[in-house]
């Protein structure tokens, strides 16, 4: 049987970051990296980069061609895990091969959740989550002259803005009655929105895909108004859900998510999990959550590895806080921690200017920040996110946090954590 | 592994807030007066300390982490955090990942921004009129020394946090193997350094002679060096005890001969070896079991003598003091010193502040060091007979003696008129070697 010290199952910010943590505690210790994708690591976040052509395809790599040799990383491409077997510290893979570890790090991400509409089986629709996904949405917008979004979440939103900017027709419908629900709150959602009705993308809001139907050269899509879409390229984006299907009868603890402490641990010995894959705490209360975002991958990643390799400076995961960047023809979104709150304890500032596109939102509880959401508003989000997860009591500075909180998150980290 | 690199280091304490690091950065990078472009972001305030925002070039760059598109990574040459504006997707999940503000969108140049280092030759610190901000090469310089032959054996064993340790491996490896090194008594043999269980502390000759007769020894063994025809360093590694009190009489001989060896005083300011007695270095006001603190007695009550200064009237071929907390400065002097003791006597004179016998947490080490200069509690000079003396680090602007007393446990029992006194010494001392730069050589 094959094996390896440290086995990372994923190629993604979770897996790197945490292999990367091994390497500095053990730098003889094998690592191996197995992946379903056969191209070089890269990032979902930039595919939508891919589908516009900022980036080439052949250029969004995470780490530089040698990377792996100089850390002596092993990898295994082209190769889903289909079994874990804890009972022989071993997986099987597609192929039937089987590898022995000491440690196990599950970082499969996640995979679009296809929503239930009568006749979405029987269409070539496409979804974006891969690379492979990338080019084939890039070479299919090359030849569609109307296009349909399913979901105005980032994937919805990038892929509307990159087929809208390729020349296309496009209509975005979404269940919910905003876009980017769970990051912006409806008054800066709506900014978002009207960008977007602006540049000629038609907002279906609050409606759903009753049922697809396959065209000729395309499909057609009836809403639950009655509405008709034509469509010769339909991108669906209803969300992504993480990659467990391995996980059956491995006695692993699983609910939305592969259920992890603090310390990424799950409840067998010796497997971690980490990023899209993983649910874990959530830091404004005591449940689990899958957040599926970037930066957390890359925390959890970070936190697994130092976990495998026993690293002593290891701090435990001190919660999720939801958090996104998001651009839109050239205007800048930002949302660090909750963007909304029925707590009525709360206090919440809101600066909104619909003229300028301006807007920006702040929550405070008990002299601690909440969340801050701004659109055309520079901030320092890493700032505003250390803010949140050190607790730091704002009581005295308030007004002036208010007020500019770009200079006083600068003034506040300068003074505590520099 | 890890490793250093140079790089922009800022005091508040000495920074006014002029503002004068932005204008030059905005000039630098965007070639605009406007302060949105500087790359550097001081924060002042009336009556309160500034603040700084840029970035640190980490050895663990989150903002790296972050990128989705492989458009930043740290630079293995020079450490810098270089941005590629070609793979660049303005997604700004960088500065998600800065917890320090060191990487912004800049709205006017539509993506974001970060300190280059201007290639080693930073705009910002060219400008600070203040001294501010300084350039830091120690990181080039720990490369440069780390490719060298750590000449002691490991696992001396000297106390959590000391720095002689980290002197005098630093100091061998620059020196090199064609030394010979006398450890007289005290913590540097006590660590291990002339050795145990028959066997050397050190991979090149060393031997242990007494406290009183070490520049003699070496004095000697170079005479007979010289006459066999070999060029072979020779190397005192002293404590201010084997210095300035009982090794007194064969320095001051072997330095008014000009006898060719370099004289490492690593000043702890006691006996710390043998249970933390007071010496001639030993600063008034200090506790030491020689100068307890009771009813009758408040610590030292005499002044600690200015051995450097005293060498210096020995119109020595090379004089120079040292602190571990400017590698960079000290690394000059060594090889100036070394380069000096092939004509004649050379004598470095480094401060080392001890954890275990002043009481100070051993992580603090480097701090008190840099507390030590920063006030004017130690100067940094060196003096050659043609060049007279030459601060090597200005002595404007000190903090007060105070910032520095308050870290050590020595000094805990200190009154009022006790720290004025010390303030007052601290003046005096600056204002008679300022004294000396004025002459143009002393003779």
């Amino acid at each position: 049987m094959n094996a390896s010290k440290y086995l990372i199952v994923g190629s993604s910010h979770a897996a790197l970051e945490a292999a990367r943590a091994i390497r500095m505690q053990d730098d003889a210790g094998s690592i191996t990296l197995i992946s379903r994708d056969t191209h070089a690591p890269y990032s979902p976040t930039v595919l939508p980069y891919v589908v516009s052509g900022r980036s080439s395809a052949d250029r969004v790599s995470l780490r530089t061609p040698d990377y792996f040799q100089a850390e002596a990383i092993n990898r295994v491409t082209g190769q889903a895990l289909t079994r874990l077997l804890p009972a022989e510290q071993a997986v099987e893979l597609e192929d039937g091969q089987r590898w022995h570890y000491e440690k196990l790090l599950l970082a499969t991400g996640a995979t679009p959740v296809i929503p239930p509409v009568p006749g979405l089986d029987r269409i070539d629709y496409r979804v974006l989550r891969t690379l492979d996904d990338a080019i084939a949405l890039r070479d299919a917008a090359g030849k569609a002259a109307n296009a349909v979004v399913l979901g105005a979440g980032l994937v919805g939103m990038h892929g509307a803005e990159n087929l809208a900017e390729a020349g296309i027709a496009v209509s975005v419908v979404e269940m919910q009655s905003q876009v980017l629900p769970g990051y912006f709150d409806a008054q800066a959602a709506e900014l978002i929105r009207a960008a977007f009705d602006r540049q000629g993308v038609t907002m279906k809001m609050g409606r759903r895909a009753q049922r697809v139907e396959p065209q000729a050269d395309g499909c057609r899509v009836h809403l639950d108004n009655g509405e008709v879409l034509n469509a010769d390229l339909l991108l669906v984006g209803t969300g992504v859900r993480p990659v467990t299907d391995y996980c059956q009868g491995s006695g692993l603890d699983l609910d939305q998510g592969i259920l992890v402490d603090d310390h990424m641990a799950t409840n067998l010995p010796n497997i971690w999990a980490a990023g899209d894959v993983a649910q874990a705490r959530d830091f404004y209360s005591d449940a689990k959550v899958v957040t599926g975002i970037l930066p957390d991958a890359v925390e959890q990643g970070r936190i697994a590895g130092m976990a495998m390799v026993e690293d002593p400076a290891l701090q435990p995961y001190r919660g999720g806080v939801p958090i996104n960047t998001y651009t839109f023809y050239g205007q800048q979104a930002i949302s660090v921690g909750i963007s909304d709150t029925a707590d009525t304890a709360a206090q919440v500032a809101v600066d909104f200017d619909a003229e300028r596109g301006y807007f920006q939102k702040i929550i405070l509880k008990d002299g601690r920040l909440q969340g801050i959401s701004a659109i055309n508003a520079a901030l320092d989000p890493g700032i505003l996110w250390q803010l949140i997860l050190r607790r730091t009591d704002l009581s005295e500075v308030k007004a002036e946090f208010l007020a500019q909180p770009l200079e006083t998150g600068r003034r506040l980290m300068s003074d505590t954590w520099r | 592994m890890g490793t250093a690199y140079n790089s922009i280091t800022f005091n508040q304490a000495k920074c006014d807030g002029c503002g004068d690091c932005m204008r030059a950065c905005a000039q630098a990078k965007a070639g605009s007066e406007d302060l949105i472009h500087a790359r550097i972001q001081i924060l002042a305030r009336e009556d309160a300390p500034v603040e700084l925002a840029m970035c640190r070039q980490c050895g663990d760059p989150k903002c790296v982490s972050n990128c989705p598109a492989g458009a930043l990574n740290k630079n293995p040459e020079s450490g810098v955090i270089d941005w590629d504006a070609n793979k660049c997707v303005n997604c700004l999940l960088c500065t998600v990942g800065c917890a320090y503000g060191g990487i912004t969108f800049d709205a006017a140049v539509g993506h974001v921004s970060k300190c280059d280092g201007c290639d080693g030759d930073p705009a910002c610190v060219k400008v600070c009129p203040t001294g501010a901000l300084e350039y830091s090469t120690a990181g080039s310089l720990y490369r440069r020394i780390s490719e060298r032959e750590d000449l002691f054996v490991p696992g001396l064993s000297a106390c959590q946090g000391c720095n002689s340790e980290l002197l005098i491996r630093h100091t061998l490896r620059n020196v090199g193997s064609n030394v010979v090194v006398a450890t007289p008594p005290g913590c540097i043999p006590g660590m291990g350094t002339v050795g145990y269980n028959g066997r050397t502390g050190t991979k090149v000759p060393v031997f242990h002679p007494l406290l009183t007769n070490t520049a003699s020894m070496l004095a000697g063994l170079k005479k007979q060096y010289n006459r066999l025809g070999r060029d072979v360093t020779m190397l005192a590694l002293a404590g201010d005890g084997g210095v300035g009190d009982v090794g007194f009489q064969s320095l001051s001989g072997a330095a008014e001969r000009n006898e060719q060896q370099l004289f490492l005083c690593v000043d702890n300011e006691g006996y710390m070896n043998t249970g933390m007695q007071s010496s001639g270095s030993t600063p008034a006001g200090s506790w030491t079991s020689t100068t307890p603190v009771g009813e009758a007695m408040q610590g030292k009550r005499t002044d600690a003598k200015n051995m450097a200064k005293i060498m210096m009237m020995h119109n020595c071929e090379y004089v120079a003091t040292a602190s571990l907390a400017f590698m960079d400065d000290y690394y000059e002097k060594l090889d100036k010193a070394l380069e000096a003791s092939r004509r004649g006597f050379a004598y470095l004179h480094v401060y080392a502040p001890c954890p275990t016998g002043w009481r100070f947490p051993a992580s603090d080490t480097i701090e008190v060091c840099r507390k030590q200069v920063e006030t004017n509690f130690v100067t940094l000079w060196d003096f050659t007979p043609e060049q007279g003396l030459r601060f090597t680090r200005s002595v404007e602007r000190p903090a007060p003696i105070s910032v520095y007393l308050k870290q050590i446990g020595k000094y805990k029992h200190l009154d009022q008129a006790q720290v004025d006194h010390l303030q007052r010494r601290v003046e005096d001392q600056v204002r008679s070697l300022q004294a000396f730069t004025h002459m143009s050589a002393a003779g």
